[in-house]
């Protein structure tokens, strides 16, 4: 006996290299793994728990936006002579720069502001976002780096006599250039006293600490030359003197939006300004939105910890908040009116041909 | 067109014909044209094809939305990669070319032995060869160390047959000396190169002063091919006809088709169809694009659109949108599918489970590609020796004189009965014994260093016997030519064999004519089938007490043999002989010939009894049968033996049923007629019968096969399909590629396994080929997609690592695509508020990374992990295959819901994106970044709604990946140069963003999972129920589980013991008579409902 086994071990031993696989839980698929089922409880509950996370959300959000007062000003058309019934002759007035473009607008604050209350301008129907003109740009040239190709710039890169445009582009070139005075007399009831608008710190920070160069001053930039020589005449001038970090309004303009509809900063107000007030704004508008349809508005508005009014959030967070306990409701009520016993075999579709074949035989 | 070879003349040839060296070459590529060929195989793929389209396209800056790194880099890393495994697999193919090639051989060259490479030999020369060399061309037999011209050879590499095969001279070479070979010359006249290795139709003709100068015949007999081994013999000799490429392996060879599972196939399609979609998608924006262009034109001042517009400028738009939307087919499909589908192989390279520790085998996945399809299998194809049955043939009983032994212990070998009338030399059991020990081919082989015999035997019965008769005192030890010398019961005994009357298929009996030596007796010692052996006795034998014996051995699926003998006169022999001599040497229809006059000796025989071999059913095969069944796969018995022996297999392992349950009808016939009217015969009661819910299976053998393949191939196919279980016996290999080649043309999934060189044909021909690693050699596991030990390894194979491969690579390809739709889709959304100028809301780096490192993580790691059931409960209800046959889990409506999913799932983020960041919000880096994000958290919560099983990896993968974002985008919103500076802290620390993420997250997987869980609950399939029984009767004491030693089993089986009391094997295994009553261990007594609606089942009704 003890012979035979030793006689059949010694093969075993000598065989020292099995080819028998390893043994770990990651090759033999036996690692330890929990199975979450959407059993009825646990989507119940679990709906639930998202509505009743979600209503709150959506009441704070959009108390938020409601807490925030927005005063919007559409004065394209206002400041239009009324004569000019035709879409061409708006263009025609808009370009004539012989003609003094200014006007005066009257805004009526609804609720008091509180301080900062920024100045933005909209413009609608405006692609900043299209191909040809998100390229426009060069980063390196606005960075004061050595620049390695303009090539995106065209056709804005260079002057006819191959100058090169600092800063290049359609984007600069096309910088929007309507400018607001605010309160130039007190000639209306309920008027403030004076308005201080700054137009300093409205840009990114990291965009005027690094994107944009203190030593790069523009150059040839066609919006510059007002004659028009170069039949170019696109958006607002540049201060030859003034070098790009400063051009804020430049800096702003030049983060494209990514909607056609976008507001920009355009200043900040850091004084309180009270309900039923009324502001008189001076505009010179001169920014052509009239080729393209587009309108234009001012706007004055507060922000809260979210930002501007946006109703969005809220109501979408109050609306996908009650459709989860709608939910979580009538699943309820389905598993009150049909309870399923969960993990039936006899449910298993070849148990019930079977049931079925049986009770036929 | 005939190929004239002059013997040992190396002039002869040079004007008359050019044949081709001996160099051998199995290489795809050389040197020079590897990168064009290799560039063109790659760019022969689709996918390849569309890849270059698009980076070149990238490469025109004015289209191009992104830099064209983004698809050029991972383009050619993917080039790169396949290139490199191409190369490195054809350096491994020239290596062992080259070994062969430069090989040294004897060869003669103007009368004397040269040594030269084997690439140097030419057609004609003469090539010496000694024992144990390989062959290096296809010869001519000329002579041999044996004094009958005799030698041996192994075809292991050429058929898989592991025994030796006799190979002998031509008839004119009979005689020659060594010193004579030397300068033999002649003309040998042969077809030109095939690849039938069973032909060798030729002619020999010695020139004077040689004997035969006259043509004399070539057979298959006469040959030594290529790659085979010289066995058991000194030297031999032959003349090369054949060389290189053109001997009958180098013309059969040739590179497998690559084989294209169903999952591939149907990607294929899926992305052939995106491609219309992206194509349509891509002429409407583009449209659309020109439309805007040409309305807006004068209006967009800002955007100062040149006058004069370029030939070319209505298909720059159509172009970009189609670089925007070319990631719709995101070329990580590809890759990240085979990547996992190596991991799905090597899961089954490490399977402890498919481990057969008899034999040392693991199981092996030679093809790494394919394994999903396993989990789509719809015929399984199986040979019968060696892969049902064990191949071990043990001699079990026999019937001597109308005594039957071995009838009480079941093994006659140790039945004292037997023993004893041997020692008292009882004259008939003498006689029986002597003819088991002598009638064969059995080569008995003395090791040099033990002195331990061994048996090489061309059949394994052969084998078996002569085994039981040394074990019963009658050693065969020694066959030298044709004397052979027998050890009986201490003397030594020697006969010559005077004639050998070969076995063939159709006379189905083996004579030999001996010459006993000490006696001077002659005799001719028979064995075959009763039917032939019996009409041969003479008037008075007990025929049918032998007939009975083997009625109650097939019974018991035995295989039968009757044993018959003759004394011989002496000049009935001599006048028999020059009839027989006449007849070998005749030139058409010999074997007819030889056939008639071996009956003129072969009557009047003493009929002996009847042996019975046992050929053991492998363990676990009529469970394996059963189960696979029941996961509604069809069962073909494909095998070489003959038709009772199949039937009596087919019986044990539960393949087909007995009267009532089941019925087993047969189609034959010699002529079409009668196979026609036999298969309709067949059909008619088929349709009667069907209804009565039986079992009904077909059996059909090699030549009404033949007959019906050839002219009836489409009512055979219909019979085919229609009864789902057939045997067919007696089939040629290349009969069962053919039948697995029926199969699949009737759009089924095929698999077929087989464990011998005959079944190479199949494995290579079927979706899937198994190969069993057994005793007939290695070629069946060789050429296989997958081979592993035993048998029963399939249902694992099938169910477990099929099914899971199946499930998850749908789940991988359709998640990939999805993931990449949805970023696609928000592209387009995003062109229509862009001016439809085609836009990239996303940057380059974001797009690259959006497959390789945002999103293909956690995706990847749940393909490798997941898994729906776990194995046991796939195993116990392999009905739920079901799921994954006929391509249930990625098809065009699979594929549409993942569609669907994804767009809604980009409208989802699209939407609450431009809605959050609006007004002064809406920058464009920062929006786009909130986009992106919103995609990478619905996708990390999709993937985690569609996983079904969490281990810790999926958890770290999905949060892993997060993290992955952030730390990527954070890390370059450091960089001042990029244009990304700062962003992401911005947007992360506006609140917005972050309510914006949990508004999408459930606003996109909150709908889908309530769908998800309204099904699961109120419309479940066979899934879902299985699942939430497992959830409600976690993993039950089970003896496998306990064995296989692992820990969380035990802890498993522990904490069950308290809840054990409701579980109970659910599926009506235990029905099965083979199964051992211990492997389950049922806690209770009381059996729940369930299980009792389980087991009366129709699957457990129909067995025994």
């Amino acid at each position: 006996m003890n012979g035979a086994s030793s006689s059949e071990g010694g093969p075993t031993n000598l065989m020292k290299e099995s080819k028998k696989p390893k043994y770990t839980k990651f090759t033999q698929q036996e690692l330890p793994a929990c199975k979450p089922l959407l059993t009825p409880g646990w989507v119940m509950a679990t709906f639930m728990v998202v509505g009743i996370i979600f209503i709150p959300i959506g009441a704070v959000t959009l108390l938020a936006s409601n807490s925030v007062v927005e005063v919007v000003h559409r004065y394209d058309l206002e400041c239009l002579p009324s004569t000019l019934a035709t879409q061409a002759d708006r263009v025609r007035y808009i370009q004539d720069s012989s003609i003094d473009h200014s006007c005066t607008v009257t805004l009526n604050i609804p609720k008091r502001m509180e301080p900062p209350v920024y100045v933005y301008y909209e413009l609608t129907n405006f692609y900043q976002n299209h191909r040809r003109y998100v390229k426009s740009r060069n980063d390196q040239q606005l960075r004061g780096d050595s620049v390695s190709s303009l090539d995106a710039c065209k056709p804005l890169a260079t002057t006819p006599g191959g100058q090169t445009i600092v800063p290049c582009g359609l984007i600069a070139w096309s910088l929007f250039n309507d400018t607001f005075l605010f309160n130039p007399t007190q000639a209306a009831p309920n008027a403030i006293g004076s308005i201080t608008v700054e137009k300093t710190g409205i840009a990114w920070k990291s965009d005027v600490t690094s994107k944009f160069g203190a030593n790069v001053k523009p150059q040839n930039f066609p919006n510059n030359d007002r004659t028009g020589a170069l039949g170019w005449i696109g958006g607002a001038a540049l201060d030859p003197s003034k070098p790009l970090k400063e051009a804020e309004d430049l800096i702003v303009w030049m983060r494209t939006a990514a909607l056609p509809n976008f507001r920009k900063l355009w200043g900040k107000i850091n004084q309180q300004l009270e309900a039923n007030q009324t502001i008189t704004v001076r505009i010179s508008n001169v920014y052509n939105t009239y080729t393209f349809k587009g309108s234009k508005k001012l706007v004055l508005s507060t922000t809260s910890w979210l930002g501007g009014k946006n109703s969005f959030l809220g109501i979408a967070y109050l609306t996908v908040g009650l459709i989860c306990m709608f939910l979580a409701l009538v699943f309820f009520l389905i598993h009150l009116k049909n309870p399923r016993p969960l993990g039936d075999t006899s449910y298993l579709s070849w148990n019930r041909k079977s049931a079925a074949s049986n009770s036929r035989s | 067109m005939k190929r004239l070879v002059h013997i040992n003349d190396r002039g002869g040839h040079r004007d008359s014909q050019n044949h081709c060296s001996n160099k051998i070459s199995n290489t795809k590529y050389n040197i020079f044209n590897f990168i064009p060929k290799n560039l063109w195989e790659q760019f022969s793929r689709f996918m390849n094809k569309y890849f270059l389209l698009i980076a070149t396209l990238q490469l025109w800056p004015l289209i191009t939305p992104v830099s064209p790194v983004s698809t050029w880099g991972p383009l050619l890393a993917i080039f790169a990669v396949s290139a490199t495994k191409e190369a490195w697999d054809d350096y491994g193919r020239y290596c062992s070319d080259k070994e062969f090639n430069e090989k040294l051989v004897w060869v003669v060259k103007n009368g004397v032995k040269t040594r030269i490479q084997a690439q140097e030999i030419e057609v004609g020369d003469l090539v010496w060869l000694l024992e144990n060399d390989e062959i290096p061309c296809d010869m001519v037999l000329l002579g041999t160390a044996e004094p009958l011209g005799l030698c041996y050879i192994e075809t292991a590499a050429m058929d898989g047959e592991t025994d030796l095969k006799t190979r002998v001279i031509p008839g004119p070479c009979h005689g020659l000396t060594s010193a004579q070979l030397l300068n033999i010359k002649g003309m040998i006249e042969c077809p030109e190169p095939d690849k039938d290795i069973l032909r060798f139709d030729a002619r020999v003709r010695l020139f004077p002063p040689f004997p035969g100068d006259e043509l004399s015949p070539l057979g298959v007999k006469n040959t030594l091919l290529q790659c085979c081994y010289l066995r058991n013999t000194e030297w031999a000799c032959g003349v090369a006809v054949y060389t290189g490429n053109e001997t009958k392996i180098g013309m059969s060879k040739g590179i497998a088709e690559p084989k294209l599972t169903a999952a591939d196939a149907m990607l294929d399609k899926l992305t052939t169809a995106l491609f219309i979609c992206q194509i349509v998608v891509v002429m409407i924006l583009g449209l659309a694009g020109n439309v805007w262009n040409n309305y807006e034109k004068d209006k967009t001042w800002y955007l100062r659109f040149p006058k004069k517009s370029e030939w070319y400028d209505f298909i720059v738009i159509p172009l970009r949108f189609e670089l925007l939307c070319s990631i719709m087919i995101p070329i990580s499909v590809k890759v990240s599918l085979d990547l996992a589908k190596s991991v799905y192989s090597k899961y089954i390279d490490w399977d402890i489970q498919m481990y057969d520790a008899v034999t040392d085998t693991p199981a092996k996945a030679a093809n790494t590609a394919i394994s999903e399809d396993l989990g789509q299998i719809e015929y399984i194809l199986t040979d019968k020796t060696g892969t049902l049955t064990e191949n071990m043939m043990i001699f079990k009983r026999c019937c001597i004189n109308g005594v039957y032994y071995g009838n009480f212990n079941g093994d006659a070998l140790t039945d004292q009965h037997l023993m004893h009338s041997v020692t008292e030399k009882v004259s008939a059991v003498v006689k029986f014994v002597m003819v088991m020990t002598i009638n064969n081919t059995v080569v008995p082989n003395m090791s040099r260093e033990n002195g331990r015999l061994t048996y090489k035997a061309q059949s394994q019965d052969e084998e078996a016997l002569v085994q039981a008769a040394a074990q019963l005192g009658m050693v065969l030890f020694s066959k030298k030519g044709s004397v052979v010398e027998v050890n009986f019961l201490g003397h030594t005994m020697e006969f010559e064999i005077l004639q050998v009357l070969e076995f063939t298929s159709d006379r189905k009996r083996m004579s030999v004519v001996v010459r006993d030596h000490s006696t001077g007796g002659l005799y001719l010692l028979t064995k075959g089938a009763d039917e032939t052996v019996f009409r041969r006795v003479r008037a008075g034998e007990p025929v049918q007490q032998v007939a009975d014996a083997i009625d109650q051995y097939s019974q018991l699926g035995l295989r039968t043999l009757c044993f018959a003998w003759r004394d011989l006169d002496e000049q009935e022999y001599v006048a028999w002989t020059a009839k027989f001599n006449e007849a070998s040497a005749a030139l058409t229809d010999r074997e007819l010939k030889i056939a008639e006059v071996s009956e003129l000796l072969e009557k009047d025989l003493e009929l002996l009894g009847a042996s019975a071999i046992e050929d053991k059913l492998q363990d676990g095969v009529p469970e394996t049968i059963a189960s696979l069944r029941k996961a509604g796969i069809n069962f073909w018995l494909l095998t070489g033996d003959k038709q009772t022996t199949a039937i009596q297999v087919a019986r044990a392992c539960n393949f087909i049923m007995a009267e009532p349950e089941g019925q087993l009808l047969k189609i034959e016939g010699s002529t079409p007629s009668d196979v026609a009217d036999s298969i309709e015969g067949v059909l008619q009661t088929f349709c009667i019968n069907n209804s009565e819910n039986k079992n009904i299976a077909f059996v059909i053998d090699g030549l009404s096969l033949e007959i019906a393949l050839k002219y009836h191939k489409e009512a055979f196919a219909k019979l085919a399909l229609l009864i789902r279980t057939a045997l067919c016996c007696r089939v040629t290999p290349s009969q069962k590629a053919e039948l697995v080649g029926l199969v699949k043309s009737c759009d089924y999934r095929t698999l077929a396994i087989g464990d011998g060189g005959n079944d190479v044909k199949m494995i290579q021909e079927a979706h899937v080929g198994v190969g069993i690693s057994g005793r007939e050699g290695l070629q069946a596991s060789r050429a296989a997609d997958y081979s592993f030990g035993k048998f029963k390894f399939l249902k694992r194979l099938i169910l477990v690592h099929g099914r899971y491969s199946y499930n998850r690579s749908a789940f991988l390809a359709q998640y990939s695509i999805y993931k990449s739709l949805v970023i696609c889709f928000v592209q387009i959304l995003f062109s229509f508020i862009s001016g439809v100028s085609g836009t990239s809301l996303f940057n380059s780096f974001s797009l690259m990374a959006y497959n390789v490192a945002y999103t293909s993580i956690p995706v990847m790691v749940t393909s490798l992990l997941d898994k729906d059931l776990s194995e046991r409960t796939v195993m116990q209800h392999p009905e739920i295959l079901y799921f994954a046959q006929a391509g249930r889990l990625i098809n065009p409506s699979t594929f549409a819901g993942w569609f669907l999913r994804s767009i809604f799932h980009a409208i989802v983020i699209f939407v609450v994106t431009i809605r959050v960041y609006a007004h002064e919000k809406c920058e464009l880096v920062e929006m786009s970044m909130v986009a992106l994000s919103g995609c990478i958290w619905i996708q990390a919560f999709l993937v985690l709604i569609e996983t079904n099983s969490f281990t810790v990896y999926q958890h770290l993968a999905v949060s892993g990946n997060v993290v992955i974002f952030y730390i990527l985008n954070l890390i370059l919103s450091f960089g001042k140069h990029s244009g990304m500076y700062r962003i992401m802290f911005r947007v992360c620390a506006d609140p917005c963003y972050w309510f914006s993420l949990l508004l999408m997250v459930v606003a996109g997987v909150g709908p889908l999972s309530a769908i998800k869980f309204y099904r699961a609950t109120y419309r479940p399939n066979a899934i879902n129920t299985l699942q939430l029984m497992e959830r409600q009767h976690p993993m039950p004491v089970s003896v496998e589980a306990i064995g296989s030693s692992s820990s969380s089993f035990k802890s498993a089986s522990r904490s069950s013991s308290s809840h054990g009391s409701v579980f109970e094997p659910l599926l009506a295994e235990t029905s099965n008579p083979k199964t051992p009553p211990d492997r389950y261990i049922s806690k209770d007594k009381t059996r729940p409902v369930t299980s009792a609606v389980l087991l009366s089942s129709p699957n457990s009704r129909t067995l025994p």
